[in-house]
């Protein structure tokens, strides 16, 4: 009886973020496109339309390097962008935050509504981004989708890391230091996130190959370049796996943690 | 007393980074269908206790129970149970009017017909229909406290709290208010309102607690209040000048119980008793500072309030 009313309260929540999202549908895809979009497009095929030519490792393509490399930015950004900011704005300028805990269910359930709900976005993002970086580029993309299962569970453990991320961070940023959520935190995870080069090619920086094991994207790139990409060298799975399971387990307990904090005092 | 809407036993709550206690000690009951009015300055206590009675501040020590269920015990039940109008503005900004009503039903695990049929009504009833498919920031301030009024209510709460509904409205959304909450209790709906708006309470409510410093100084019915005060009346003289002395004066005057300046030139005296002849009195002893007019007013909820928490300014 109780798992029920919870259960509807939980998928109340989902509806209306539903709603709100295919009102804002437009530029939902504006801005999960608009970046990879543009990067491929410059990157992969004027680039070398023009003969300045981006190296790659193993032979393989620049292009086929960042597919799951943007893939994954496409992700994480969701996490920031569809969980992150309205929950700055709903926390901090409109305090509507406090109507939404008054839902008949646990305060931590209203938590976790926001990290699912932000997953499924990064889930469309990911279907949205994947055929503008194999589509756009001048030349061959090697992408052999023989692993659906992996492709599939890093996909979900990826999304929901995200989501979490986007959680802990929109509970303990204030609406004044929004801009700072991109130059502190987005651009360096995206730039250091094994996104434009594989893990294994940081052998020649070697101090930088072991910094950048702090950064949960360096593991969802790997993973999708593992699922998406297997010429490309990629991490184990073991490793990966791993790491992005603990990144969530982390970020879901943090987050859903200072959310509790900050709706009941 | 058990049976009751609320019950507030014994309660305490110190903020982590707070050195005083925001509630010191309340007891409070709150009847079945009852209008009951939490009254006090800025500061004393009143939102916070509101706050742990609907689950959002956890209580530091004592308890509090609506609807038969512990707060702490059970918060997601008493949530069930109980509508919230906090003091903002909180309106999901992203839903249209409707939306906000639609979708509060849902969260309340109502079906998407039961859910759209109350949306409808709630609107037409809080005459909201024509700004259907608009959105909060659009809506007069009057407008958007109707709509959180029929938002919170509109999973048929048993008990609603609400947290000083009128402040910042204009008169006209004011009374509209005030008919609404009337109206709700003729619904039957438990109401537990806070407010700092005194003739609010006197009018709207069937009991008023008066808490400051986070403790409750009295509780009864309005018109035992201002009973209990005393027998007295309010007289106030406005003057030429006022003399220092003269204040000395008035309260050394039988039948006086208090005398004090009121803040433009004038003198605000407490009189025991409804004798003409204190009056007389009165005026003779304020007579050299030149007495331009006399009113007499009889005690409100005000001149109790004022004479529980004094004078002074609060943050």
């Amino acid at each position: 009886m109780r798992l029920r009313t919870y259960s509807a309260a939980f998928g109340g929540l989902l509806l209306r973020d539903a709603r709100v999202l295919v009102r804002e549908s437009v530029p939902f895809v504006l801005r999960t496109v608009m970046n990879p979009l543009l990067f491929v497009f410059v990157f992969a095929y004027v680039f070398p339309t023009i003969g300045q030519g981006l190296r790659a490792p193993q032979g393989v393509s620049f292009a086929t390097v960042i597919v799951p490399g943007l893939v994954a930015v496409a992700i994480v950004f969701q996490g920031i962008s569809a969980v992150a900011l309205p929950l700055v704005h709903e926390f901090g300028g409109t305090r509507e935050i406090e109507d939404r805990v008054m839902a008949p269910l646990p305060v931590a359930a209203v938590a976790a509504e926001k990290v699912v709900f932000g997953a499924m976005q990064s889930v469309v993002a990911a279907l949205l981004v994947f055929p503008l970086t194999y589509l756009v580029p001048a030349g061959d993309v090697a992408v052999r989708l023989d692993n659906w299962p992996l492709l599939l569970l890093v996909i979900v453990l990826a999304s929901l890391t995200a989501g979490s991320l986007g959680l802990f961070v929109g509970t303990v940023v204030r609406p004044q230091q929004v801009q700072l959520i991109f130059s502190i935190l987005v651009i360096p995870i995206t730039f250091l996130g094994c996104v434009y080069y594989p893990w294994a090619s940081l052998d020649a920086i070697p101090w930088l190959r072991v910094a950048v094991l702090v950064n949960p994207l360096v593991y969802m790139s790997e993973g999708l370049r593992a699922a998406l990409t297997p010429d490309v060298p990629s991490m184990p799975a073991w490793a990966f796996l791993g790491a992005i399971t603990i990144a969530l387990a982390a970020l879901s307990f943090l987050g859903i943690r200072s959310f509790t904090r900050r709706v009941q005092s | 007393m058990i049976d009751g809407a609320v019950t507030v036993r014994a309660l305490e709550k110190v903020y982590p980074r707070g050195r005083v206690k925001a509630v010191d000690g309340v007891d409070l009951d709150v009847a079945r269908g009852e209008l009951f009015g939490l009254l006090g300055p800025n500061g004393a206590g009143k939102t916070t206790t509101v706050g742990i009675c609907t689950t959002r501040v956890l209580p530091t020590g004592g308890s509090v129970v609506v609807e038969g269920i512990d707060v702490t015990v059970d918060p997601a039940a008493v949530r069930e149970c109980i509508g919230v109008v906090t003091q903002y503005n909180t309106l999901d900004r992203a839903c249209t009017v409707w939306e906000n009503v639609y979708f509060h039903c849902r969260f309340f695990t109502m079906g998407r017909r039961a859910a759209k049929g109350r949306a409808e009504e709630l609107l037409e009833q809080f005459r909201l229909t024509e700004r259907a498919g608009s959105m909060p920031d659009e809506l007069s301030g009057g407008m958007a406290q109707r709509l959180q009024v029929a938002r919170a209510i509109a999973h048929r709460p048993r008990v609603l709290f609400l947290d000083e509904p009128t402040a910042g409205l204009d008169p006209q959304s004011r009374i509209a208010l005030w008919d609404i909450v009337g109206g709700l209790r003729r619904e039957g709906i438990t109401v537990v309102l806070t407010t700092h708006y005194m003739e609010e309470a006197q009018r709207l409510c069937d009991r008023v607690a008066i808490i400051d410093r986070g403790r409750i100084l009295v509780c009864d019915t309005p018109t035992a209040l201002v009973r209990d005060l005393d027998e007295g009346r309010v007289v106030e003289l406005s003057l030429d000048r006022l003399d220092g002395r003269l204040l000395d004066r008035l309260r050394r005057v039988d039948g006086v119980a208090a005398a004090e300046s009121d803040g433009r030139g004038g003198v605000r005296i407490r009189t025991t008793g409804a004798d003409g002849r204190v009056l007389a009195a009165l005026v003779e002893v304020a007579h050299p500072c030149g007495v331009r007019d006399v009113s007499i007013g009889e005690p409100s909820l005000e001149t109790v309030f004022i004479a529980l928490t004094g004078r002074d300014l609060r943050e």
